[in-house]
């Protein structure tokens, strides 16, 4: 197991390495520049090539390129031409709240998955199957901002159980409590798509281990349902669920961009939109390298736990 | 075979462990947006048999002809459409989940496909004990014990415990099923085709160790295969089935050497001659195709294919009767028109299996690991 995790890290470095070359020139490539945050209409060509020169954009994209890795082989990932600190410390400010709202979503969304899953494929065919089918199809088309907006409406706005956004209340006094109730409309939002694209592969997966052969031998043997929901069918029917785990990490991150911007929820998915708009390219580098890294550690994890769950999956 | 088992077999005025009484089980044809039921499948209708206990009683037939599905519907794996299932004196055949789940460690079935009746995520020596526990029979390290016990019974050692399913061999896997229908100690065991998965040189072992269960716990066997070979090694007495009834019951002697019903008799004919230079002789092939088990043909059900099929067979349902009135060793045959005459192959031949009492840790031990 040890030597596997060794050499899928070592095989992780270069296309990490790939990420960066490929980003680096796409957002180079964009049309704007971090220098247009500072100059007004009435400023002079020379004031602009002036300004370039200070922020070292005069200088060929390989040699910025390079520049850029040398500093992260420190790591150091540069300034932000926009907030004026470094880098590492804006999103080591900022990375906590994400991950919070990001393992929130993931908890709530398997929490509801999972039951409704089990209880569906045990019942296929039936109304509450239908019904549930139905509505994970509408929890997977409704979009991240539209139903962020109703839930500010409905839940916020007219009821006033939870604040509209923000992490916390703004001067108040925190806390747990406080805090909890700021998570709970935005967790609600991602855990929707994440919830509902599970649940059909709990119920996929549960029915077609429902069929198997030593499901029958179960049943011989004289156990009772339960036992045979819980102990034969649940375990094998999670060894495809996880695998989807790895791949709703993106969709959570991607989910997070849009959930933090309607939220206000002060994570890197508000940061990458703000950053976008300054054209903050140190930032964006930054923002891409963790993203990259989480998707590779996201699926590193997923394929170690296939190998817990399935005792058939031996790695050498 | 011992003496004694001998005389339970003839003996038919003994009580019977298992009796069978026009066992059907109808599968409903769906269509449609509603799913309006269109039809049934008849993969078992009107079937009747007793089985005496210490006996085993060979149920042959082509694929798709019922005879697992019967073997299910007695375990109670599926609930039989009508008909009764008398086992050890209480019908099975409507029994709740609850009384069902008593009836089963009396009544165990081995499945047909080593590789998949066994949950890959649960080590050899779980699974075993699983049952015990679930029944309540004994303490988990009791279960332990008798895990132990029943893996050297079965020709395995305890090194298997901590194994799981897919370490290993399909021989060594059926042990595993083996060795899981008996812990609960049943008394009948529904064989569905045992052996059709594994390798010949297996097929052989397994057969034997099935024989030595027998003897040494005094098992009653229903034993389901298309195998002919197998079937003949095992059996006491043969059903042979055909498109969800029974064609012909009587002892492995006499199916073998006179077989009553024209479809016995094809049915022997296809199985193929081990002895090349008996090879020559002109062999019945059977014509067309089984007919759908939806919608069987009027009469006996054979007609369609039988080469002595005449108006009667076209219109009445023959039952099974006994063959020879005088004679009741003969067995039973449902046909209008029973053949009276040896059988035209000589099945005299050396026997494809040594009989005889087999160490069963030596067999298992030529296997592959």
């Amino acid at each position: 197991m040890i030597p596997y995790i060794i050499r899928r890290i070592l095989i992780g470095i270069p296309v990490l390495w790939g990420v960066t070359v490929i980003n680096f020139v796409i957002i180079n490539l964009a049309p704007g520049s971090p220098a247009d945050l500072y100059l007004t209409p009435t400023s002079t060509p020379n004031q602009v090539a002036m300004m370039r020169h200070q922020l070292g954009l005069d200088q060929p994209i390989w040699v910025r390129y390079v520049k850029w890795l040398g500093q992260l082989v420190h790591g150091d990932l540069g300034y932000s031409l926009q907030n004026r600190i470094p880098v590492t410390q804006l999103l080591g400010e900022r990375i906590l709240p994400t991950l919070t709202l990001m393992g929130a979503s993931l908890v709530v969304a398997y929490a509801v998955a999972i039951p409704f899953g089990i209880f569906v494929a045990r019942r296929r065919n039936t109304a509450a199957d239908y019904g549930v089918v139905g509505l994970s199809f509408l929890g997977i088309s409704v979009p991240h901002f539209f139903l962020g907006l109703v839930m500010i409406y409905v839940f916020a706005v007219k009821l006033g159980w939870f604040p509209t956004g923000n992490i916390m209340t703004l001067g108040g006094p925190g806390g747990l409590v406080d805090r909890v109730e700021h998570l709970v409309l935005p967790t609600l939002v991602l855990a929707t798509a994440i919830s509902a694209n599970m649940v059909r592969y709990v119920r996929s997966s549960m029915i077609d281990v429902l069929g198997a052969d030593y499901i029958r031998t179960a049943r011989a043997k004289g156990l009772g349902d339960i036992m045979i929901t819980n102990k034969h069918a649940l375990r094998n029917a999670l060894t495809p669920i996880v695998t989807v785990i790895g791949v709703d990490l993106s969709v959570l991150l991607g989910g997070a961009i849009v959930t933090e911007q309607i939220f206000q929820w002060q994570g890197i998915g508000l940061l990458t939109i703000q950053a976008i708009q300054g054209r903050d390219y140190s930032v964006l580098m930054g923002i891409n390298l963790i993203a990259a890294l989480g998707v590779f550690v996201a699926n590193l994890l997923t394929d170690i736990a296939y190998g817990v769950v399935d005792p058939r999956v031996k790695y050498s | 075979m011992t003496a004694a088992k001998i005389e339970n077999a003839t003996a038919d005025d003994r009580r019977p462990l298992l009796e069978v009484v026009d066992l059907r089980l109808h599968y409903p044809i769906k269509r449609g947006v509603i799913s309006r039921t269109v039809g049934h499948v008849k993969a078992v209708d009107g079937v009747s048999f007793s089985v005496y206990p210490g006996e085993t009683l060979g149920i042959v037939g082509e694929s798709g002809c019922g005879k697992s599905s019967a073997g299910r519907s007695i375990i109670r794996l599926e609930t039989p459409t009508s008909g009764s299932v008398i086992f050890d004196g209480d019908d099975i055949s409507r029994a709740g989940e609850r009384s069902l789940r008593r009836v089963r460690s009396e009544l165990q079935m081995v499945f047909q496909d080593p590789y998949a009746s066994l949950n890959p995520q649960l080590r050899i020596g779980d699974l075993l004990a699983e049952p015990l526990i679930a029944h309540h029979k004994c303490s988990r390290a009791e279960a332990k014990q008798r895990v132990r016990e029943i893996l050297t019974t079965v020709g395995l050692n305890d090194q298997y415990v901590n194994r799981y399913p897919h370490e290993l061999s399909g021989g060594q896997r059926q042990r595993v099923g083996i060795a899981r229908a008996l812990m609960l100690e049943p008394k009948l065991i529904v064989c569905d085709e045992p052996v059709s998965a594994l390798d010949v040189s297996i097929q052989a072992q397994v057969l034997n160790l099935l024989k030595d269960l027998q003897e040494d716990f005094g098992l009653t066997y229903i034993f389901i295969s298309h195998g002919l070979g197998a079937i003949k090694y095992i059996s006491d007495r043969i059903a042979v089935m055909y498109l969800g009834k029974i064609m012909e019951l009587a002892p492995t002697t006499e199916i073998f050497n006179r077989p009553s019903h024209p479809y016995t008799e094809l049915l022997l004919d296809a199985y193929p001659e081990p002895n090349p230079r008996l090879r020559d002789r002109e062999r019945m092939v059977i014509e067309g195709d089984v007919p759908s088990p939806a919608d069987p043909p009027s009469g006996c059900v054979f007609h369609t294919r039988c080469p002595y099929a005449q108006e009667k067979c076209r219109i009445e349902v023959p039952q099974l009767e006994s063959i020879d009135a005088a004679d009741s060793g003969r067995g039973e045959v449902a046909c209008h028109f029973p053949l009276d005459k040896p059988s035209r192959r000589s099945f005299a031949a050396p026997e494809p299996v040594p009989a005889g009492r087999h160490s069963a840790s030596a067999t298992a031990s030529g296997e592959g690991a």
